[in-house]
């Protein structure tokens, strides 16, 4: 294969190309072995103390004491040389024993008699001295996956999940009579509601990314997990639309939104099972209502699309379960192996698929019309701010 | 680092209705205290796990030593050297020299200290009413020091002013007379002063009444503290540096002997300390400076920087108690045990 190329230079060989790829490789290997081999920091370092982090990634009050998950997410290693709860120094077994080097996880645990409902404080002590504490705001067992804990957690998640949005659905017949301008309204208010969902979801996540160990870099992985989720359900409705029996473009977008709106529900329930087994989940009935005011709003969003359809129940409630249904399962992860790591990932394709759901309703409803046009309409703007004062003043109940 | 689920932030909110409560029973605790394992009140949890290297510094050898009695003789000669006056009084000469070490003030934990000779508490010296003291102090840390002695003595060697630094890698000469008696210490008065403290820069300074007192088994006792973390609160508490040593070394003494403790306060960042005694009394000589008793007590409290000489008699053989009565300081590290056998 030959071609002329205007800088002249000579056409290669795929090895030769490979070579040549490889050649800055070889060469970036042997400048990180340099730089290793010759310590070029130690001039700049001097004898300064080591940088010392640790992260506390959970920990479980039981029944004899506390449990906590340690990551070294330091350069450094770190020696745990004394635990403290409370300020006073106390028994502790680490496991594995020894030096924690970059990213080795270790478990201590701390026998102690811990008091029902109260705040306790733990130290753990360096051998160069540094301290890092965590503080159980409300000491309660942390659940264990017996069959009445995973019970009471997915009643939770049926109240706050699955039983609001199957509410909303059951506005489908009353959308099927609106005109015109009245689907523009409700369409709008869809969107605005999940605009909010979007916007709350982000600041959950960026929250979590927060308490995630440095190293993880919570905040980039957020946003590329997130973009991640909006490529996947972009791939999924292309999928869906695609197939020999498609389903009309209705019931793809409602499907969607489920998808959505369900991934959404996973990392509320995530946050909410691990609101319990923080100890943190004084649950009221108030808070119930709260939830299941601010989710039936959720069911809307999803028959909004089908307004124009006839929707079997058998339908609605495979959407209300894609839905809801993924609080339940939320909850369980969240109150048995809460992680804010996980947290951040689950956070983050919720409100991707959300940002998809929003791009992919937002070019249907527009209906072929220009967006400013589609934004300028009397009825749209008031779906919009209807959808945004809906969620905000139902999420006034629940903080 | 605590959780926040901020829009979920209502589940702290105080709450109320059935599935609170429910939720309660979920976590499995039985009732409100909820303690079935006896196990975790143990004493024996409580304290720090593990031991320290005692061949860099042994508490229970400083508690019993004063001007190098713990040094061979080759030793002791090159940090201490006495001979008498001609009106039968001593000339004690001492060499101190401040160096940067890193000492272990609880099992593993190394603190990056400031020592007079290598060690926290510094030398304890010990002189009679009138002895004359000359210390040639030796700058070999990386900061200016000081020796600023409680006790009578001329300015110039109250080594307390900016000019009175000693800069690293110089030296200067202390000599003054031992007096009054009783019970004082010396600290490093270089600036900032609460760094210099807290690092490790004091020490115990006994003078003795002329007639001397009567015999008793002696001990020095330096209630001190450390923070590890620079954060202005210390992480451990003790008496003689090492966190909880003498609860698993406790200090031996004989029932029916008497003990005269030499206790100085040089805690930083709290305004003050204390010492306790389980199951027995002693009598209080606020800083030793008169030969009666002002008080009968089991608990002394002291300011930074004040001492007093405790003096007592076991009557029974056991195991005896002793720490600072408040009882955070206790369990950072402030606590141990006297053992009392039949002589």
């Amino acid at each position: 294969m030959r071609t002329d190329r205007p800088n002249g230079t000579a056409p290669r060989s795929r090895t030769t190309l490979g070579l040549v790829a490889a050649l800055p490789l070889v060469l970036l290997a042997a400048l990180l072995l340099l730089i290793v081999r010759t310590d070029v920091t130690r001039p700049l370092r001097g004898d300064a103390p080591p940088v010392e982090e640790l992260a506390i990634t959970s920990v479980r009050v039981t029944e004899h004491g506390f449990e906590l998950s340690l990551l070294n997410d330091g350069p450094d290693p770190v020696r745990i040389a004394q635990v403290l709860v409370d300020e006073a120094y106390w028994a502790f077994a680490q496991q594995p024993p020894g030096e924690l080097a970059h990213l080795d996880r270790a478990r201590v645990s701390i026998p102690y008699p811990w008091v029902h409902g109260e705040a306790h404080e733990l130290r753990l002590l360096t051998a160069s001295g540094i301290t890092f504490d965590h503080t159980v705001e409300v000491a309660v067992e942390s659940p264990r996956p017996s069959a009445r804990a995973i019970g009471l957690l997915a009643l939770v998640g049926i109240y706050v999940g699955v039983l609001p949005v199957a509410l909303g659905l059951l506005w489908h017949p009353a959308l099927r009579r609106l005109g015109s301008k009245g689907l523009d309204f409700v369409m709008a208010l869809t969107l605005g509601l999940l605009v909010f969902l979007l916007i709350d979801a982000t600041h959950e996540g960026l929250e979590a990314a927060g308490q995630v160990a440095s190293s993880y870099q919570g905040t980039v992985l957020f946003f590329l997990v997130g973009g991640l989720g909006y490529l996947g359900i972009e791939a999924f409705g292309g999928w869906l639309s695609r197939r020999p029996r498609a389903a009309d473009g209705a019931w793809v977008a409602a499907l969607l939104v489920a998808v959505g709106i369900g991934l959404h529900n996973f990392g509320e329930g995530l946050a909410i099972g691990a609101a319990i087994a923080l100890g943190e989940a004084a649950l009221g009935a108030l808070l119930i209502v709260g939830f299941t005011l601010h989710n039936t709003t959720e069911g809307l969003a999803i028959v909004a699309p089908l307004a124009r359809q006839r929707a079997p129940l058998g339908r609605l409630a495979m959407l209300g379960l894609i839905a809801g249904a993924p609080t339940i399962a939320g909850a369980w992860i969240g109150g048995f192996v809460y992680s804010p790591f996980w947290s951040v990932l689950f956070l983050a394709v919720g409100a991707g698929a959300i940002a998809q759901v929003i791009a992919q309703i937002g070019r249907g409803v527009a209906g072929g019309r220009a967006l400013g046009d589609y934004l300028r309409s009397g009825a749209v703007v008031g779906g919009l701010i209807c959808g945004f004062a809906l969620m905000y003043t139902t999420g006034l109940l629940i903080g | 680092m605590s959780s926040h689920l901020t829009r979920r932030s209502v589940l702290r909110a105080a709450g109320i209705g059935s599935l609170g409560a429910g939720l309660g029973r979920l976590a499995g605790a039985e009732g409100v205290t909820g303690h079935a394992a006896v196990d975790r009140h143990g004493s024996h949890l409580m304290g720090v796990q593990g031991t320290v290297d005692t061949s860099v510094f042994d508490p229970a050898v400083y508690l019993r030593s004063w001007n190098f009695s713990e040094l061979s003789p080759d030793e002791r000669d090159r940090m201490y050297r006495e001979s008498r006056r001609p009106d039968g009084s001593m000339l004690r000469e001492y060499e101190i020299i401040a160096v940067d070490r890193e000492i272990e003030i609880a099992p593993g934990v190394y603190f990056p200290a400031w020592t007079y000779n290598g060690q926290v508490p510094g030398p304890t010296l010990r002189a009679t009413e009138g002895d004359r003291i000359r210390i040639r102090f030796v700058n070999e840390g990386s900061h200016p020091h000081t020796m600023h002695f409680h006790g009578w003595h001329h300015p110039s060697m109250d080594g307390s002013l900016v000019e009175q630094q000693v800069p690293p890698g110089s030296q200067f000469l202390y000599e003054f007379d031992a007096e009054p008696f009783g019970l004082h210490l010396y600290h490093c008065h270089a600036i900032p002063l609460k760094r210099h403290i807290h690092k490790g820069l004091y020490g115990v300074f006994i003078v003795d009444p002329r007639q001397g007192r009567p015999e008793a088994d002696e001990m020095v006792m330096t209630m001190n503290g450390f923070d590890t973390n620079f954060d202005g609160d210390n992480e451990v508490y003790a008496v003689n540096t090492v966190a909880h040593h003498h609860m698993s070394h406790p200090i031996q003494v004989e029932v029916g002997r008497p003990v005269r403790i030499y206790l100085v306060n040089v805690t930083e960042f709290d305004p003050i300390n204390s010492f306790h005694i389980h199951a027995m009394f002693f009598d209080v000589y606020r800083t030793g400076t008169r030969l009666e008793t002002s008080e009968l007590s089991d608990t002394v409290m002291m300011c930074q920087g004040e001492r007093a000489i405790l003096e007592t008699t076991f009557r029974y053989p056991g195991k005896f108690m002793f720490h600072a009565h408040q009882s955070e300081f206790a369990e950072l590290g402030w606590m141990g045990f006297f053992e009392a056998v039949e002589a």
